[in-house]
């Protein structure tokens, strides 16, 4: 069964279409790379995916959900994490409460359990103190855990951000540029730290990079867009002997 | 952890129950006269309301110009039940209380749905307008005495009340904001894109945080009209909102200690000032300023001053100095 499905979805800002007729499927424990130039529309169909955006066309569907005009904080209930291009934590605030914030739909203690302090206030809180250390700990972060997560080299940040998208537990992840700004130990760690969490956590993941090589190397299938249109779609093989990618990239 | 939870309880309950005690006699034995006892109230009910306003704008970081209309609100509501009712002055005074929050709470409500749901900074007008309509509105509605100001209103605040009040609502704070749903509140204000994107619901949070803040700001207001037993609409003027702010900027957008410690500044320095009006504002200026330069976080940016840790520092020195 497919995770993700998308029907003909388009985009249209005022007078500029920055994406059409994107359709993509993406099914249990895949790997997949979109890619294209600076501009193409990669961020906007992340956007459209995880209800930032309402496609102005088509339909996109989690599971057997139609999630068109869903808020997206009810497209993550449903399953799909994401992280940002410009990593967006919360920078204020510690490493740990950056997780916790995540695990926030896994608790149902209320206002008043809170202010009195009751009973499912402490199971709770335990609960999730020991599950986003745990988490932390798997990615090697769990001495960073009272840091102010601003505070972390830049690295680090990328896997914080990674690491809180997991912690919604989601079953399809989007990650928009990772390696945007990392130095090549920084990309080899993060390539390996993406390998992982495929393994640890079985989710899919849809990946945009904005460098070709990066992704021939770990996705299975490869999604190329470009000036909003998808030019190409296949494996590795068949995307680098493409022409119109090829001219596509010579061209920007 | 629950042993360290409960002795930690204990500790607060004994400062608290000490300090009162302490200031209590003082006031018995007129050493804090009449004069200060009353600024010592207003200091009170300044912290509540410059609290209140700093979960709205310090902690969901949504821009408040209002808050002296949530107030009025609460003040005139509350002093209207407990002159219609009559009950024992406790009863008055909890219920008046609650009712004056609650109403608050809903014209929080009413205004918060429509201004919060867009991004960006509607709040501070919507608010700003709110708080002259209701000004205007006091003045001029049948029931609330007009210019003239509502009076017969029964003094039910004293020391005691004001003192108790403070520490429910602070509690009341700082477990509300040290709670998931705290944390939920703070993300939005760190990032809302970011806080929608790990399963927050940022609109509720952000109607809910700011409904919480006008009824904190109503609860405040009832106790200023219990205190004064009259009100005057031209009290709860922009002006006034403008000091809960300065307030909340001085301790420190995010805490709720450096509140207090701002409140019981500002609300001595305006007893001083009080005589030469245009002083005041000049002075306010000043310290905005001063503060931009120096302090842009405020007196203690986002943390928390706590007697307890502060003693354990010490008594920590001491035993390692003693260790020597
Ligand atoms: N909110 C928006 N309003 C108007 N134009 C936008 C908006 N978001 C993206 N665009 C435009 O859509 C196009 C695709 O942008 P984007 O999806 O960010 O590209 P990519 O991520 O592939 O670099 C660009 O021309 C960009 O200017
Ligand atoms: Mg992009």
């Amino acid at each position: 069964m497919s995770l993700l499905k998308t029907e003909h979805i388009g985009m249209t800002f005022g007078g500029l279409k920055a994406v059409s007729d994107f359709s993509i499927e993406i099914k249990e424990n895949e790997l997949v790379g979109l890619i294209g130039p600076n501009g193409a529309g990669k961020t906007t169909i992340f956007n459209m995916l995880t209800g930032v955006y309402a496609p102005t066309e088509g339909k996109v569907l989690l599971g057997e959900t139609v999630v068109n005009g869903k808020k997206p904080y009810q497209i993550v209930n449903l399953g799909l994490g994401r992280t940002f291009q410009n990593i967006r934590l919360f920078k204020g605030l510690t490493v740990l409460d950056n997780i916790k914030i995540a695990f926030h739909k896994d608790m149902s203690y209320t206002t008043l359990s809170a202010v009195f302090r009751g009973k499912k206030f402490w199971k709770e809180e335990k609960e999730i103190e020991i599950k986003a250390r745990e988490l932390l700990g798997l990615f090697n972060m769990e001495a960073d855990a009272g840091a102010l997560s601003s505070n972390l080299p830049y690295g680090k940040q990328r896997k914080l951000e990674i690491c809180r998208a997991l912690a919604t537990n989601p079953k399809l992840l989007l990650l928009d540029e990772p390696a945007a700004g990392m130095n090549p130990q920084e990309t080899k760690e993060l390539m390996e730290t993406i390998a992982f969490i495929r393994e640890k956590f079985k989710v899919s993941i849809l990946l945009i990079e904005h460098d070709m090589s990066l992704v021939m190397g770990i996705c299975e299938r490869i999604v190329v867009i470009d000036y909003g249109r998808m030019i190409a779609a296949g494996t590795p093989a068949e995307i680098k002997s493409n022409e119109k990618v090829i001219g596509a990239y010579l061209g920007q | 952890m629950d042993k360290k939870v409960v002795s930690g309880y204990l500790k607060n309950i004994t400062a608290i129950m000490v300090v009162y005690a302490i200031v209590f006699y003082l006031i018995q034995i007129k050493v804090i006269n009449n004069y200060y006892n009353g600024i010592l109230i207003l200091a009170g009910i300044y912290i509540i309301v410059a609290a209140s306003l700093n979960l709205a704008t310090g902690y969901l970081g949504q821009l408040a110009l209002g808050h002296a209309g949530f107030m009025a609100i609460g003040a005139y509501t509350a002093a209207l039940f407990a002159i219609a009712v009559d009950l024992p002055k406790y009863v008055e005074l909890v219920a008046g209380l609650i009712l004056g929050g609650l109403m608050a709470g809903i014209f929080g409500l009413i205004i918060g749905i429509p201004a919060l749901r867009l991004r960006g900074d509607y709040l501070g007008i919507v608010t700003l307008g709110f708080g002259e309509i209701i000004r205007i509105a006091l003045l001029n509605l049948p029931f609330t005495g007009g210019a003239a100001g509502l009076k017969g209103i029964p003094r039910y605040v004293n020391f005691t009340e004001i003192y108790f009040l403070v520490v429910v609502v602070i509690a009341f704070l700082f477990a509300f904001i040290r709670s998931r749903h705290g944390r939920a509140i703070l993300s939005i204000k760190e990032d809302e894109i970011a806080a929608e994107s790990v399963g927050i619901p940022t609109t509720f949070y952000k109607v809910y945080g700011f409904v919480v803040s006008a009824f904190i700001a109503g609860v405040g207001g009832g106790a200023l009209g219990f205190y004064q037993r009259i009100l005057d609409p031209k009290k709860f003027n922009f002006m006034f909102s403008v000091e809960f702010f300065i307030i909340v900027v001085l301790g420190g957008m995010g805490s709720i200690t450096g509140t207090i410690i701002a409140a019981l500044a500002l609300a001595f320095i305006n007893e001083f000032l009080y005589s030469i009006d245009e002083l005041r504002l000049v002075f306010y200026a000043l310290t905005l300023i001063i503060l931009m330069i120096f302090k842009p976080d405020g007196l203690l940016g986002r943390k928390e001053f706590s007697l307890i840790k502060l003693l354990n520092r010490f008594s920590k020195k001491t035993k390692i100095e003693n260790a020597d």
